[in-house]
């Protein structure tokens, strides 16, 4: 099945057996967590911020292989980058993933983007976006949340 | 009135050919391959049940209980009709027991905002299972919230059925209503409703049994039962979606009072003072859902036709072969059901979340259903964020299971290499 190949890539299926970055931090500067009524998935998202910068970002929590992956991958591509940048990522992941109109992406970030390319074949499978952005979700509502503890919900 | 031509699609000695019976449904001709197993969520309709509707529309349509003329009576013979085609289906004794409702959630929030502050005082117990759909959780919990009531939940045992001594622990002169599933939607667990009813009658309890696994799959005789209300939904009984059904007990629906308010429903009104109809049309105001209710009496013509005991019979040995076929899968494990698993097959594929599963075995043709399924509590209990579901309809047969099987193979391997 070539189709769900290009859902399910090598990449996907290793990074949601082996999540990176599948921990708690210990003083979150910035936690939420994140809920898809739909499927039961929850994941919780780590944040220590040094000014500006995200010096670490991490998850926990239980999904599909693409949830896991794309919590995972968000936390590899995230580290050591700043909140804006953070946040020009996941506005043109959002739109690559949902066929929403892509926004700009500094060309500093194509590489970035590159790395979360696998996961864009959700695309094809609408009932599946969610579980691709649960976890970007979580993290915006971190960054902007007034309460060090909000929980985003997809439905 | 033209009846609508109903073939018998349980011709044959000994049983009925789904194979066969596929044809009177006409999503299998739009879709030759679909391997359709998600039948407790809403199963398809028969070309009978289609064509009635149809047919109403073009040839009897007017509304009901108002029109002195000649289409308008004929309307409303129509949907009481369709009523004692209820009545008989569940075997109540009388048609005005029989009230119109849009699901089973429907019926079962009539029953907690109707005769929930009628009957209930603070400190007064319903008591609920822990096998539960949503809809028989929720409306409790509301009614708990505004009456100060207790919700109080019997548990499972550990095969998964209900535990029936520990319900009746909990049973007591405050318990004032027992609300229990009739199958459990998530898992398959048949409950063993004329003990409960039994059980809680010695207490004094009303009970009501929420009917909507049960009836598309097994003959219930609410008289022979004894329960004080029983719930239903035309969609999942190869009827239309928008119509359901509420049973209650005849004293015990002219004494709740009325739930919401309108046309349909009074005898009187000035702004003074408004008088009420007798049940069942106080219970159904507004103008109903009547092509829904006569296409309700269609799917119920269409399963009488093809025999209740011998659908049982196909749900049985369906369910049976189910089991057997993805126990034989490895790492594939079926939530427990307790002693009677009837049409469902619930299970955990190790090392695949259910909505992997649903989205690969998707692509093989096969619907299914993943996700909590509307009964978060069970899942939890049982230690499951979520489950695949794979349900039965008289459509289903050994080929539908075998289509599954090969699929889930197919997600193992993708999951395992």
């Amino acid at each position: 099945m070539m189709d769900l190949r290009e859902l399910y890539q090598d990449i996907i299926l290793d990074h949601g057996r082996h999540p990176r970055n599948f921990r708690a931090i210990p003083e979150p500067t910035h936690t939420a967590r994140g809920h898809n009524p739909l499927c039961g998935d929850r994941v919780t998202i780590y944040l220590s911020l040094d000014g500006e910068r995200i010096a670490d970002v991490s998850f926990e929590g239980r999904g599909c292989a693409i949830s896991t992956a794309a919590a995972s991958l968000m936390t590899e591509v995230l580290r050591g980058k700043t909140v804006a940048e953070a946040e020009a990522l996941f506005k043109h992941f959002h739109a690559r993933v949902t066929g929403g109109e892509e926004a700009e992406l500094p060309e500093a970030l194509a590489e970035d983007m590159e790395r979360l390319e696998p996961l864009t074949g959700v695309k094809a499978y609408p009932a599946r976006v969610k579980c691709a952005t649960l976890s970007w979700h979580a993290l915006e509502a971190a960054l902007k949340g007034a309460s060090p503890d909000t929980t985003v919900k997809t439905e | 009135m033209s009846t609508a031509s109903m073939p018998n699609p349980a011709s044959g000695a000994g049983g009925f050919d789904p194979r066969r019976l596929r044809r009177e449904f006409p999503i299998f001709a739009s879709n030759p391959d679909l391997v359709y197993l998600d039948s407790a969520a809403s199963a398809q309709k028969p070309r009978a049940v289609i064509d009635r509707i149809a047919e109403y529309y073009r040839t009897d349509y007017a509304n009901v209980h108002r029109g002195v003329y000649r289409l308008s009576a004929r309307s409303t013979e129509l949907y009481e009709e369709a009523r004692d085609k209820v009545r008989r289906f569940l075997n109540a004794a009388e048609a005005r027991e029989i009230v119109f409702v849009r699901n089973t959630t429907e019926a079962i929030n009539l029953v907690a905002q109707s005769w929930g502050p009628a009957f209930l005082k603070e400190g007064d117990e319903v008591l609920i299972s822990e096998l539960e759909h949503h809809s028989n959780i929720v409306p409790w919990q509301l009614l708990r919230d505004r009456l100060k009531i207790r919700l109080v939940v019997a548990p499972i045992d550990a095969t998964g059925g209900l535990d029936l001594s520990g319900f009746e622990a909990r049973l007591s002169p405050r318990t004032r209503l027992v609300a229990m599933t009739h199958i459990a939607n998530a898992s398959g667990a048949r409950v063993p409703v004329e003990t409960v009813v039994q059980l809680a009658h010695r207490y004094g309890a009303k009970v009501l049994i929420d009917g909507s696994q049960a009836t598309p799959r097994l003959a219930v005789d609410v008289q022979a039962l004894g329960c004080d209300f029983y719930a239903f939904t035309g969609h999942k009984v190869y009827g239309p979606t928008g119509i359901g059904v509420l049973y209650g007990r005849r004293d015990l629906l002219a004494a709740m009072p009325p739930w919401q308010g309108g046309g349909e429903m009074i005898a009187s009104v000035t702004f003074e003072k408004t008088e009420y109809l007798e049940p069942p049309h106080r219970f159904e105001a507004g103008t109903p859902d009547i092509s829904g209710a006569i296409g309700l009496g269609a799917a119920l013509d269409f399963i009488e036709a093809l025999g209740r005991d011998r659908i049982l019979e196909h749900e049985e040995t369906l369910t049976g072969y189910g089991v057997d076929r993805l126990s034989r899968i490895p790492g594939l494990t079926l939530i427990g059901a307790g002693q009677h698993r009837l049409g469902i097959l619930s299970f955990d594929l190790e090392g695949v979340h259910p909505h992997d599963v649903a989205t690969i075995i998707d692509r093989h043709g096969v619907a299914v259903r993943a996700g909590n399924h509307c009964a978060q509590p069970l899942l939890d209990k049982m230690g499951y964020g979520a489950t695949t579901r794979a349900s039965l309809g008289v459509y289903n047969d050994e080929r539908d299971i075998d289509a599954l099987a090969a699929a889930l193979e197919a997600a193992r391997e993708m999951f395992h290499r």
